[in-house]
């Protein structure tokens, strides 16, 4: 029998305010354990919550941004569980009531557009950091916690099981990450645990639509880890389910060192988190109004900023998708064009030299040593004749490790391409002369011959001549 | 001189006149301690050198010819629920032993910038779940009428205090009747304002839709005066009321010719002790006879009080005392690993009857309960909420019995909870639908236990109540006898 994957992701942000969700403590990452905290995250006796209204505007934002229904009446809820990370022993999250329902994602697999439907979006807070002596809490001695995180928002994105493979899953995280990066209400930052997920994976025989046995994996934090432990999933439940073997609902923990889920409770084990509407805050009502102004404050989201690329600057949808593909990206590209430069020739060149330099040293596009400023100044030097792309490949070798502008570096290195017809005539008329079998072949009818004889020309000139210039030239001599 | 029997606004105008100081003051009622307090047990914590400091500081300043305010220098306590900065509160359970918290609940805040003199902490049933006080881990509080009764619960502490003169005000908290029912166990006057009027902020939370701190105090006078101080909207309480706040004692005057009183048939039970009944209608008369007009009305749905109650308050209560792990404050029982830790120490620091309540709540919240018990409890809890509205269309006010009986025998009720939730039927219904409520003394049982007589309002009546209140209470003595002591009679 043939199975197919079912998979759902409930993507965890962080949303990138100031201060936490309950309290005015600060959000800040890596600081001094437990020294961003104060008696309501503690959860100390007697304290009570009070939500932060950007909380509330981010995940609003991010709720426009991902097509949902924004709910005009939404609440908090209790979600009970005991752990030493959660100081309550509750988490404050929405349950019935979320802030966001019912959107969706389209996603472009190997040219292939799906949509992913989006269940839900609700708020949360984060809990603590366990920190152990040892590796887990039961081998562990002492475990001590770090509360700077307890508190922190989140917002969690519940998807459809809409997706069929590792690689749509993967796909579509990554389009989630550049949406919310896009609406700068999140850093996602995975390394940091700003951006986690738990995979949710079931087989069915194709052609059935009832969903199988599933399994969940938590808190995977990269996008390689999301393919690989899904792939690995996927193929474990296909051998059970072809053994005659039957599978159990389960929660899974990835291990990305041996590359494999190990079973962690099931579903018998499962928590009732026994939700209650949490008594301490009041309801969150938003107006028809205030959705309007958020919805008008949203800025040109990846999509649309594709189909502007394509459409006015021309690029592939290809070209356009890897450029919208991240805020950075768009916003490198934006910037490289802004004074002129070419639209196409900007994307090649950042697809090109600059990623691979960029991929060589481990670097992001925030980090570039060459700015878009300059690459823009460089690509408009081609435009204009200036250099030749051969001679710019050499020009941003230069900018790589030199703050100087390319006009500067072009000048001082003396790579000013001669487009000086007298200059080239000399060069053209030696090359001619010195090699009697191409021009010959040439005459006789094979003008791909004529390719030899520019090169010389551009060896001698050592890149510096004008190929157009130089291909005129030897045309206008060879056919007379 | 004695001065411990006074109320506070007779001694704030001693101290105003120079008559007294504060520091006699404080040491009169430290004196009554003293006598006393061996047998009443108000207290779990007493802070008597702060409070000596306390009142120097005041009398420095009447010295200084400097105005006072009106609760300045005058000796009062708080119940040990209410976080108090750098002082002790346990909420009279064993798994809060030696916990100090590092900050003030926002009511501390407000009494302490009016410079009143703080004698301690007061004892209470463990978490406030209780009628008695017998539920304190730590101690019995015993009632000042008669020491073999109970002074009533939760806030037994602060009732007793106030009764016995060891504290001449006092803070207490009422979820579900918890300052009024022991303010008539001990024969004084306590108030649950409208929820969300205080800030809970600090206070520690039993059940959070029901909560409410209040005033406990000789008479309506001194109620309506601390209730201006720890009265108003606290940022930091998201369910605090952003209403501004009337000053309370405009309403102490002593009028209440045509006001519309009602006469819920419901709250005079079957099984209601005579004498409460009969001392309960002698005031609804009095009040006639001042110009009040008397409705017989209805409350139909009040026979679900109860059961409601203890449904929500203990599911409420179930999370909010999640957080008692033994993880980052509080007592600690060690374990093998981190489940045996958490369930050693909620096993064995948790009294007997907070546990039952937490069973109850995690039992009304579980999965495939939750309709049938949490979720219909919250839609009778409307259905009650909707009678007072009716109720309150025809008339300004209600009256009723605050407990169906008078304070009854210490061990008398322990082994029958569900007869000692019943106590909470004529008070639990405010607190579904957070109305205020004061109770004051309305006379005494044959066998001379105060009994009091409860006035409820609308949202934010709590003027109407206190006029009402201050009306009848001018208008008999009953507020001016205190307890006689074992002869340590004032
Ligand atoms: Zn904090």
């Amino acid at each position: 029998m043939k199975y197919e994957a079912v998979i759902g992701l409930e993507i965890h942000s962080e949303l990138k305010t100031k201060t936490k969700i309950f309290c005015g403590c600060a959000t800040t990452f890596g600081a001094e354990q437990n020294t961003h905290v104060c008696p309501v995250c503690l959860g100390l006796p007697g304290v009570l919550p009070v939500i932060n209204k950007r909380v509330v505007e981010f995940a609003i934002r991010a709720g426009l941004a991902l097509n949902c229904t924004i709910n005009k009446f939404s609440k908090f809820d209790r979600k009970n569980y005991y752990y030493p990370d959660l100081p309550k022993n509750f988490q404050t999250s929405q349950y019935d009531l979320p802030i966001a329902e019912k959107g969706y994602v389209d996603i472009d697999v190997d040219g292939q557009k799906k949509r992913i439907r989006i269940t839900r979006i609700h708020m949360e807070e984060d809990a603590g950091k366990l920190v152990h002596s040892g590796n887990t809490i039961k081998d562990s001695a002492t475990s001590n916690v770090d509360y700077n995180r307890t508190g922190v928002p989140l917002i969690e994105i519940v998807s459809e099981p809409d997706m069929a493979t590792p690689q749509e899953a993967r796909v579509y995280m990554e389009k989630v990450k550049s949406i919310l990066e896009y609406i700068d209400v999140s850093n996602c930052r995975m390394e940091e645990g700003n951006l986690r997920a738990d995979l949710n994976v079931s087989l069915r025989p194709v052609g059935t639509t009832a969903l199988g046995t599933k399994a969940e994996m938590k808190n995977i934090n990269s996008f390689k880890a999301v393919e690989d432990a899904l792939a690995y999933e996927i193929q474990r439940q296909q051998e059970v389910l072809e053994d005659g073997g039957h599978l159990v609902q389960e929660t899974r923990t990835w291990d990305p060192d041996k590359g494999i889920t190990l079973s962690m409770r099931t579903k018998e084990a499962a928590h009732d988190y026994r939700y209650m509407p949490e008594p301490d805050l009041v309801p969150i009502v938003t107006t028809d109004e205030e959705i309007a102004a958020y919805r008008k404050a949203l800025p040109e989201l990846p999509d649309a900023r594709r189909q502007r690329l394509e459409t006015e600057d021309g690029l592939s949808s290809y070209d356009a998708g890897i450029i919208t593909g991240s805020r950075e990206l768009a916003e490198y590209f934006d910037a490289a064009i802004v004074d002129g430069a070419d639209a196409k020739l900007t994307a090649n060149w950042m697809m090109g030299d600059l990623a691979k330099n960029l991929n060589a040293e481990g670097k992001t596009i925030q980090d570039s040593p060459v700015d878009a400023k300059r690459l823009g100044q460089m690509i408009m030097l081609i435009s204009k004749g200036t250099i030749s792309s051969k001679i710019a490949k050499k020009v941003f070798v230069e900018m790589w490790t030199s703050p100087d502008a390319p006009e500067k570096i072009v000048k001082d290195k003396g790579l000013v391409q001669i487009t000086d017809t007298k200059a080239i005539e000399g060069i053209v008329d030696a090359v001619i002369a010195a090699n009697p079998k191409p021009v010959a072949d040439y005459k006789g009818g094979n003008t791909k011959a004529i390719g030899a004889l520019v090169g010389q020309v551009m060896k001698q000139s050592k890149g510096k001549a004008n190929p157009g210039v130089v291909n005129q030239l030897l045309k206008a001599k060879l056919d007379t | 001189m004695r001065l411990f029997d006074k109320p506070a606004h007779v001694l704030h105008d001693m101290l105003v006149n120079k008559e007294i100081t504060a520091t006699e003051l404080t040491k009169d009622v430290i004196a009554r301690i003293d006598e006393v307090e061996g047998d009443v047990m108000a207290y779990l914590t007493q802070t008597r050198e702060a409070a000596l400091a306390q009142a120097a500081a005041v009398d420095e300043k009447i010295a200084g010819g400097k105005v006072i305010s009106f609760l300045e220098g005058i000796p009062g306590a708080v119940k040990d629920n209410i976080c108090t900065k750098g002082i002790k509160t346990t909420c009279a359970s064993k798994i809060l032993e030696n916990f100090v918290p590092p900050y003030d609940a926002t009511v501390i805040e407000k009494i302490n910038a009016a410079k009143p003199v703080i004698l301690g902490k007061t004892n209470m049933d463990e978490f406030a779940m209780g009628g008695s006080t017998e539920n304190s881990a730590y101690h019995l509080t015993h009632n000042p009428w008669n020491t073999d009764c109970v002074p009533g619960g939760s806030s037994g502490g602060s009732a007793a205090a106030v009764a016995a003169g060891t504290a001449i005000w006092a803070i207490g908290s009422d979820t579900g009747g918890s300052i009024r029912q022991p303010a008539s166990f001990c024969g004084v006057v306590g108030m649950k304002p409208t929820y969300g009027r205080v800030s809970r902020y600090g206070l520690v939370a039993f059940a959070s839709s029901l909560d409410q701190i209040g005033p406990l105090a000789r008479d309506v006078t001194d109620c309506a005066n601390i209730l201006n101080i720890i009265a108003g909207h606290d940022a930091q309480d998201s369910t605090s009321i952003d209403a501004s706040v009337p000053d309370y004692t405009k309403a102490l005057v002593a009028d209440i010719k045509g006001l519309k009183i009602g006469l819920p048939r419901e709250y005079f039970v079957k099984g209601m002790d005579a004498d409460v009944e009969k001392a309960v209608r002698t005031a609804v008369k009095q009040m006639e006879s001042l110009g009040a007009e008397i409705v017989e009305i209805s409350l139909p749905h009040t026979e679900y009080a109860i059961s409601t109650y203890y449904l929500i308050a203990p599911a409420e209560a179930a999370t909010n005392l999640e957080r008692y792990d033994g993880v980052s404050y509080g007592e600690r029982v060690d374990g093998a690993d981190i489940v045996e830790m958490m369930t050693n120490t909620r096993s064995r620091k948790f009294g007997k009857e907070v546990k039952r309540r937490i069973m109850i709540g995690n039992y009304a919240l579980s999965a495939g309960y939750y309709d049938a018990y949490y979720l219909k409890s919250l839609r009778v809890r409307t259905l009650i909420k909707q009678d007072f509205d009716k109720a309150f269309e025809k008339v300004d006010a209600i009256v009723a019995p605050t407990a169906p009986t008078p304070a009854f025998k210490i061990g008398e009720m322990v082994s029958d909870p569900l007869k000692m939730y019943l106590q909470d039927v004529c008070t639990v219904p405010l607190n579904l639908a957070g109305l205020p409520g004061i109770s004051l003394p309305c006379g005494f049982s044959n066998k001379h236990m105060p009994i009091g007589l409860q006035i409820i309002g609308k949202p934010l009546g709590e003027e109407t109540i206190l006029r009402a209140a201050y009306t009848y209470e001018q208008s008999q003595g009953f507020y001016k006898e205190m307890a006689e002591l074992g002869g340590k009679k004032a």
